[in-house]
């Protein structure tokens, strides 16, 4: 006996003659059921359905959406082309084009930086590994729709400029 | 001889438009209903000029659909069955009506029109083997679509159509002997009477039994839950339409509701006292037609006026809901009932109490065919809500229950009322 505590043989309950004359279980059924209708009919704005592209739920402020860069004051991007995110990134969705910044305050800047939305599995890892929190991803977007492939790799100056607007 | 055949028609042009009418509301209601049911809205997304009716567009483009849709067939398929079962389907659907009564008779410048388009004297008969010819369209179906779930389909549909027949026409027997005739008419006529003066003497109240088997054995005739074994798409894809795609499918699918129009309309007319007002008989109706009719456009009215209020407090509420052209359908919707209601009002200066014996047989007709129509649609809405509440039988337990169960209790039934007929006539 392995499964200690479980019955050995599954017994069904005998049914009455009622109960196996099913007429009146049918007619308790119909009771539930018909319950359920009139609720929803009288009370049709109680329903749990969220009409959707004109009602949407709330997510919470941790819901990772779509990615943005952020600026500087001066509008240039915040991101030093460290790396560390594309590093992190188990679906390897991000790749940065260093180049060298003309302030020597400031090391590199990136030249180009393209995330494959496809790709990416939405893990948070690279707002994670970001030393001066130049990637976020809290937009909120999560309809990302587009008709071709190339649509979803998008560039710099699109994540610096992040709208929204789901379209790519 | 023409006024006699242009009456034919105008009839089944009548019931073709009734079938046909029913038929796109019962498909709205059944996912409609089985969405309020499951506690979901259904569908409310199709819409013409922003005029959704509660998703009572949906009927219209599923059809649309079906109609542009690709006719897919097999290639091993017996031609010409294959394209002639889905007619055969929706010609027996409709064929069955010929016989039920919708009102009793319309009296227009000395003419008496019997509504019925067909009084058969063996009218039972008549829709017993119609019934019967139903299931050839469906195993004809599956077998010229040359699959096995279409011939495992065709299978159950012939072996549920011989086991529920036989109780079929034994629950029916009992009202036969009871009214003494095979003929519709004068079975819903003889429900009209009152027994000890209060109860309607209707098939069900003379025949609780006949009626209980009676409505299984319909189930199980017009293939719908729990007796929906023929499409149980768990088991066997979808039946005996498994191979069918397009216009031919929708055939398959409309007729499905036909045949649940035609079985309503049989409960209704033989257990529920067809056209028959309960404790309104027609001479009450003649007498007081006047007062009745002016009481009825009143109150039509004034429902309608407060529809048409209730429709234009909820546009006012719901405006800069979607910001689109659905906001205008409260309001049309409005429009249309305050329309409605105020000619219903506005007939009233035509003095419809002083109506006389043409318009009195006229209102007459029109209530007791709304009574008629209403019943239909109650029963209707019941095959659709007894199919969102009860799970299936397997197919063992509905052979079980048809021939251990139902058959016994038909004959028992029977003899019974052999019994009691004795007894109260000796």
């Amino acid at each position: 006996m392995p499964y200690k505590g479980l019955p050995e043989v599954v017994t069904t309950r005998r049914r009455s003659f009622w109960e196996s004359a099913y007429f009146v279980e049918i007619c308790k059924g119909l009771a539930v059921t018909g319950r359920h209708l009139l609720r929803n009919l009288l009370h049709t704005g109680e329903m749990p359905t969220v009409q959707y592209p004109e009602q949407r739920r709330d997510y919470g402020p941790r819901f990772r959406g779509r990615h943005r860069l952020l600026q500087r004051e001066d509008g240039s991007p915040r991101c030093v082309a460290c790396m560390m995110c594309s590093t992190v990134c188990p679906a390897d969705c991000i790749e940065i084009v260093a180049a060298e910044h003309a302030d020597p305050a400031i090391e590199k800047y990136p030249a180009s930086f393209t995330i494959d939305l496809l790709r990416c599995v939405y893990c948070g890892l690279c707002e994670e590994a970001c030393p001066c929190d130049a990637i976020r991803m809290d937009t909120g977007i999560y309809e990302i729709a587009a008709d071709n492939r190339q649509a979803f790799v998008v560039d710099k100056d699109f994540l610096l400029h992040n709208d929204k607007d789901g379209t790519l | 001889m023409v006024p006699l055949v242009l009456e034919a028609f105008a009839k089944i042009v009548f019931m073709f438009l009734l079938i046909m009418g029913f038929v796109p509301l019962l498909i709205w209601a059944e996912r409609k209903g089985s969405a309020f049911i499951q506690d979901r809205t259904g569908p409310n997304r199709a819409a013409v000029l922003g005029i959704r009716l509660a998703g009572l567009v949906h009927p219209i483009a599923d059809v649309l659909k079906l109609v542009f849709k690709e006719d897919v067939v097999p290639a091993q398929r017996h031609r010409f069955l294959y394209a002639f079962a889905p007619m055969l389907v929706m010609v027996v659907a409709m064929s069955t009506y010929a016989v039920i009564p919708f009102g009793d008779y319309l009296e227009i410048g000395g003419r008496r029109i019997p509504l019925v388009v067909a009084d058969l004297k063996v009218g039972m008969l008549y829709i017993l083997a119609i019934a019967s010819l139903g299931t050839y369209g469906v195993a004809l179906g599956g077998w010229a679509s040359n699959s096995k779930y279409t011939f495992l389909g065709a299978m159950r549909s012939t072996a549920s159509m011989i086991s529920y027949e036989i109780t079929m026409a034994l629950s029916l027997l009992g009202l036969f002997m009871i009214f003494g005739t095979l003929q519709i008419t004068q079975i819903v006529a003889g429900q009209g009477e009152l027994i000890w003066g209060w109860l309607p003497r209707w098939g069900i109240v003379v025949q609780p039994v006949g009626f209980l088997l009676f409505i299984a054995a319909v189930y199980a005739e017009t293939n719908r839950t729990p007796f929906d074994m023929t499409e149980r798409d768990s088991e066997i894809v979808a039946g005996y339409h498994t191979e069918y795609s397009s216009l031919k499918f929708a055939l398959f699918f409309m007729a499905e509701y036909a045949h649940m129009v035609v079985a309503a309309a049989l409960i209704a007319a033989l257990f529920f006292g067809g056209y028959q007002i309960p404790w309104l008989p027609r001479s009450l109706l003649e007498a007081h037609a006047g007062m009745l009719l002016t009481g009825s456009l009143a109150a039509g009215g004034g429902l309608s006026l407060v529809v048409a209020w209730l429709y234009f407090r909820r546009a006012r509420r719901e405006r800069g809901w979607y910001n689109d052209s659905r906001e205008r359908e409260p309001g049309f919707l409005g429009a249309v009932a305050a329309l409605v209601g105020l000619g219903l009002l506005g007939s009233l200066t035509l003095a419809p109490w002083s109506v006389g014996a043409a318009g009195a047989s006229i209102f007459v007709t029109v209530a007791q065919t709304g009574c008629f129509i209403a019943k239909v649609a109650f029963f209707a809405w019941l095959f659709i809500w007894v199919r969102w509440t009860v799970p299936s039988f397997r197919y063992d337990q509905v052979m079980r229950l048809g021939w251990q169960i139902m058959l016994p209790v038909g004959l028992l039934n029977l003899a019974a009322t052999a019994v009691w007929l004795v007894i109260a006539h000796r």
